[in-house]
């Protein structure tokens, strides 16, 4: 048992409604998600151009899908799709129905949007209710919502969650340590949202000012928007007293929320009721069963501003197959650990080598031999771009050579919304490899 | 052109300007150094294994790297040493004049520039002397009009054979 407060004894809240969802009978949540899938299929034939034209080419009619059995039938949609159909291409509703849109990151100056029309923001408060309530967090709690708002919709998506649960958010993005914890102790926070890095970091700083976060009522962890490790959750847990939750989602498609564990720990739950997961092998595209590690592709099922088909994630995970402890009929993904693709994650912003790629040719009209190397100082990530100097940039004059690196880092941060430190290098000092490249350096030990 | 005391050269500035070439620019290299130990004692080895004799050189620097000018008697095939070797080397033309040495040579010097609207970028000097004069390397802006300007009241301007002689005088 975890010593404290009385509040900490009780490591399962009380059931909430919304939850019920979670423990459909395997048939109903099949003959619901079918019917979901024909409707969607329906209006993303109707209303995108895209899909319309995909399943065309494949003599695909709407009523063809008739089940979820069936879906495999459809095309995948990728990222480089979403770009192309910059800005409205993937809209299926007017704009006079989008209540919310929000743009992020941008390769060649294409950013990839999402829309909301206010079922769609209903329908993510509810997942998000059903993770929080996953997560043993209720009405009454105090929740500080450290998630930031430069997070594409983390920030905003744990505010709307946890108001609908009944319960008191506090979002105080991070980066403010000290009044987070004065925070803490002020107003009782019970449970809080950020990146485990972040938390990791938080305890570090509480122990400076003599505040031991395992005497505090906070007993409760929702933490995402990059990888840990099991050894990292441990710590976690040991150091400041709580439970310590994963919580997955997926920017384009609603943001986090998409998957979340239960109280045993052993997988993310997916709402499959809205998000339909399956397993590809990425290099054939071929289905693969459950139990078996793939990329995770995902099917929005009541989405109405921008539903998609298929969408590859290019994360590296596997269903699995056995049922849960906990009881909820919804399968689980393993965690993510890796991607199928070179991005990485910094401050919870996506980062592709290749949006750092177009900058350098914008200023220098050539590739250099570069280098990305990510560091974590006090729980936040930072990013240290290494360019060789190559004769044609190489100046006699310091002056110059300044120039040249600020104005590569603000062609960068224009690019990534990061700032970013450039570091000029000697010829030759990168290494060189046969094949892939390796452009990122991650030391930050995750 | 007239022999001054001194044992240099004094440029007549009408002939300057019927002259074909620019005999007055000093070949320099430049090279990119990174702020780390060992980098800068990289170039200098490669010059001395190559039996190069580093005539004057200066270095300047940032937090995170540095520039080392140098110059030498050969300076292509230093610039081969250094570049076979991986580093990168620019060649730059700068140019060596002459310095009373005595308090206020440097400040009568760059009075002279001033009003010409000449910039002077970096400099730094010879060890080498001769009799009251001591040499200073220049990096103009505008080197045509530096020289002009110089010429005119009677500055002297070495060129690379003069510079080199003086370098073997005791």
């Amino acid at each position: 048992m975890i010593p404290g407060s009385p509040l900490k004894a009780l490591s399962i809240a009380p059931f909430h409604p919304a939850s019920s969802l979670d423990f459909l009978p395997a048939e109903q949540l099949r003959q619901l998600q079918s019917h979901r899938l024909r409707q969607t299929v329906r209006r993303a034939y109707d209303r995108v151009a895209l899909y319309r034209k995909r399943l065309d080419q494949r003599d695909l009619r709407p009523e063809r899908i008739c089940t979820v059995e069936d879906i495999a039938l459809l095309p995948l949609t990728t990222k480089a799709d979403l770009r192309e159909a910059y800005p409205r291409g993937m809209f299926a509703a007017t704009l006079g129905e989008i209540v919310r849109l929000q743009a992020s990151g941008s390769v060649a100056g294409k950013p990839t949007v999402s829309a909301f029309t206010q079922h769609d923001l209903n329908m993510w408060t509810g997942v998000l209710v059903r993770a929080l309530a996953a997560f043993g967090i209720r009405q009454g709690d105090v929740i500080l919502n450290a998630f930031g708002y430069e997070l594409f919709t983390g920030g905003l998506g744990f505010d709307y969650g946890s108001e609908a649960l009944g319960a008191t958010v506090i979002p105080v993005p991070a980066g403010q340590t000290d009044r987070q914890i004065q925070i803490m102790k002020d107003f009782g926070v019970s449970a809080i949202c950020c990146t485990p890095s972040y938390f990791l970091h938080l305890i570090e700083r509480a122990e400076e000012r003599g505040v031991d976060l395992s005497t505090l009522p906070l007993r409760v962890g929702a933490f995402g928007a990059e990888p840990w490790t099991e050894a990292m959750r441990a710590r976690i847990q040991q150091s400041a007293g709580i439970k310590a939750y994963d919580i997955y989602g997926v920017s384009e498609i609603i943001g986090p929320g998409v998957a979340a564990e239960c109280h045993a720990q052993q997988g993310l739950h997916v709402f499959e009721d809205q998000f339909y997961p399956e397993i590809i092998d990425p290099e054939t595209h071929q289905v693969l069963p459950d139990g078996q590690e793939g990329e995770l592709v995902l099917t929005t099922l009541t989405k109405e501003a921008m539903p998609l088909l298929r969408f590859r994630t290019r994360d590296i995970t596997a269903l699995v197959p056995e049922p849960c402890p906990c009881g909820r009929t919804l399968r689980r993904i393993r965690r993510i650990s890796r991607r199928s693709d070179d991005m990485f994650i910094v401050r919870g912003v996506n980062v592709f080598p290749s949006q750092i790629e177009a900058a350098l040719l914008a200023v220098e009209g050539t590739l250099p031999h570069y280098q990305i190397v990510l560091t974590r100082e006090k729980g936040l990530d930072e990013i240290e771009v290494q360019i060789e100097v190559t004769p044609n940039v190489f100046s006699d004059r310091i002056s110059a050579l300044e120039n040249l690196q600020q104005t590569i880092a603000r062609q960068i941060e224009h690019s990534l919304g990061l700032r970013v430190a450039v570091t000029l290098v000697e010829p030759h000092t990168i290494p060189r490899s046969e094949g892939k490249a390796r452009r990122v350096i991650d030391r930050r030990g995750i | 052109m007239v022999t001054a005391p001194s044992g240099g050269f004094r440029v007549n500035p009408t002939a300057l300007a019927t002259q074909a070439g620019p005999p007055m620019k000093i070949t320099q290299l430049s090279v990119f150094v990174e702020n780390k130990p060992g980098r800068l004692a990289l170039p200098c080895r490669l010059l001395a294994q190559a039996g190069i004799n580093i005539v004057t050189l200066s270095l300047a620097d940032t937090q995170q790297f540095g520039i080392l000018r140098l110059i030498v008697r050969d300076w292509s095939r230093a610039k081969e040493v250094l570049e076979r070797a991986g580093l990168a080397v620019n060649v730059t033309e700068v140019l060596a004049v002459e310095v009373a040495d005595r308090p206020g040579g440097l400040a009568e010097l760059l009075d002279v520039l001033e009003p010409a609207g000449v910039n002077v970028e970096y400099m730094y000097a010879f060890a080498t002397r001769l009799g009251d004069k001591a040499v200073l390397v220049f990096r103009f802006d505008r080197p045509e009009e530096a020289i002009r300007a110089l010429a005119e009241r009677g500055m002297n301007v070495l060129d690379q054979v003069e510079l080199f002689a003086r370098m073997e005088k005791p």
